[in-house]
């Protein structure tokens, strides 16, 4: 008869995986029904690559193109706004489903209500609300004009840097702003991709 | 540097095992579930008050707590044991079962212990803040209830 040692009681004890899963899936439930989650995220597959997207109750708070890496993200959402962050896909079904819309050709303007606490100081607020909405789908402008409407007209590097922080690319349009001359400047996920964006959007060939 | 804490989901996917397993060994499989469920509520509320250097024996604590205040409850309704199947068993390994009515049996220390140690994997050193007792005392604790649960599960078998 073989006594009980100390690999065989670690076995049973041991919680399958699946249980673990299950039983965090039930949380992940139960605290967005009380309340406890403060920003909730789903990863979303696009054509052009994965993205995440994350929302508190006031709205979409940021969106990290194909490339960023999930953790970083997570941990970026963690210190700037709350740790209580949760993957709660179903929290993100209104811009996910605008995300395929527009990818697929059937939608040319957001409808989302959004948070814009990761957009840091005045100017980069004038400079992103600008874009958002003076830059319709299949418009683009210089950083220049953009940096005009934001009240700075000298400032298109400025403005430039505010564009490259933009925690809502895609949403706020700052693929859309363009060096002076037309060339096709910076872009977070690449100067590809925002090729790839603009030739979409029919805003170059 | 203070630390922050990691976001929650991170937190829950590297804790949900170890605790999952440290709660099956204090409440039994079936309970584990609702235990568990308690105890990351109340991590997630008290999250921001966490320092975000020792996350697994803070959730530790509070897991404990939960399992504690779940027994007393337990306790106070009387309910009937689960009755543990009996099997003969010639030269194999202790069933699950036995396994499980032994580790209810155990005084409620050894229980802690030997879950801190074989269900949530944590080491000594860890154990011992969790129990507010020296390693060594950590050590000799988790031995003991070993040493219990191999006695218990012995007589099982010559009886």
């Amino acid at each position: 008869m073989k006594p009980i040692d100390e690999t065989t009681l670690r076995r049973t004890l041991a919680a399958g995986r699946d249980d673990a899963v299950a039983a965090a899936e039930r949380l992940a439930r139960e605290a967005a029904d009380g309340g406890l989650v403060d920003v909730a995220y789903a990863t979303h597959e696009t054509p052009l690559g994965t993205t995440v997207v994350a929302a508190t109750d006031r709205g979409l708070v940021r969106l990290a193109l194909p490339g960023a890496v999930v953790e970083e993200v997570l941990e970026d959402l963690a210190a700037e706004v709350s740790p209580r962050v949760l993957e709660l896909p179903a929290r993100l079904d209104a811009v996910r489903r605008e995300l395929d819309e527009y990818f697929a050709g059937d939608r040319e303007r957001f409808d989302l209500p959004l948070d814009w606490r990761l957009v840091h100081g005045g100017f980069q607020r004038k400079v992103l609300r600008a874009a958002a909405s003076r830059l319709p789908f299949g418009v683009t402008a210089s950083y220049g004009e953009v940096a005009t409407w934001a009240g700075s007209p000298r400032a298109f590097r400025a403005a430039g840097t505010a564009l490259a922080r933009n925690p809502l690319p895609i949403v706020v349009p700052c693929h859309r702003v363009l060096r002076a001359g037309g060339a096709i400047g910076q872009y977070g996920g690449g100067p590809e991709m925002k090729q790839r964006l603009l030739r979409l959007e029919g805003a170059i060939g | 540097m203070a630390a922050h804490p990691q976001p929650f989901q991170t937190f829950l996917d590297e804790q949900r095992r170890p605790v999952l397993s440290f709660l099956r060994a204090m409440v039994g499989p079936q309970e584990a579930d609702d235990v568990f469920q308690e105890t990351f509520l109340a991590a997630m509320r008290a999250y921001a008050k966490m320092d975000g250097r020792h996350p697994r024996a803070w959730v530790l604590t509070i897991a404990r707590r939960k399992a504690i205040d779940h027994h007393r409850a337990r306790t106070r309704r009387p309910e009937p044991r689960a009755e543990v199947p009996e099997v003969a068993v010639v030269d194999r390994g202790p069933e699950d079962g036995e396994i499980w009515s032994a580790v209810a049996e155990l005084s409620d220390a050894q229980r802690e212990a030997v879950a801190l140690r074989f269900g949530a994997d944590l080491p000594y050193r860890e154990i011992a803040a969790a129990l507010g007792c020296s390693e060594d005392a950590a050590r000799r604790r988790v031995y003991d209830g070993l040493d219990r649960l191999r006695q218990m599960i012995d007589e099982e078998d010559h009886s």
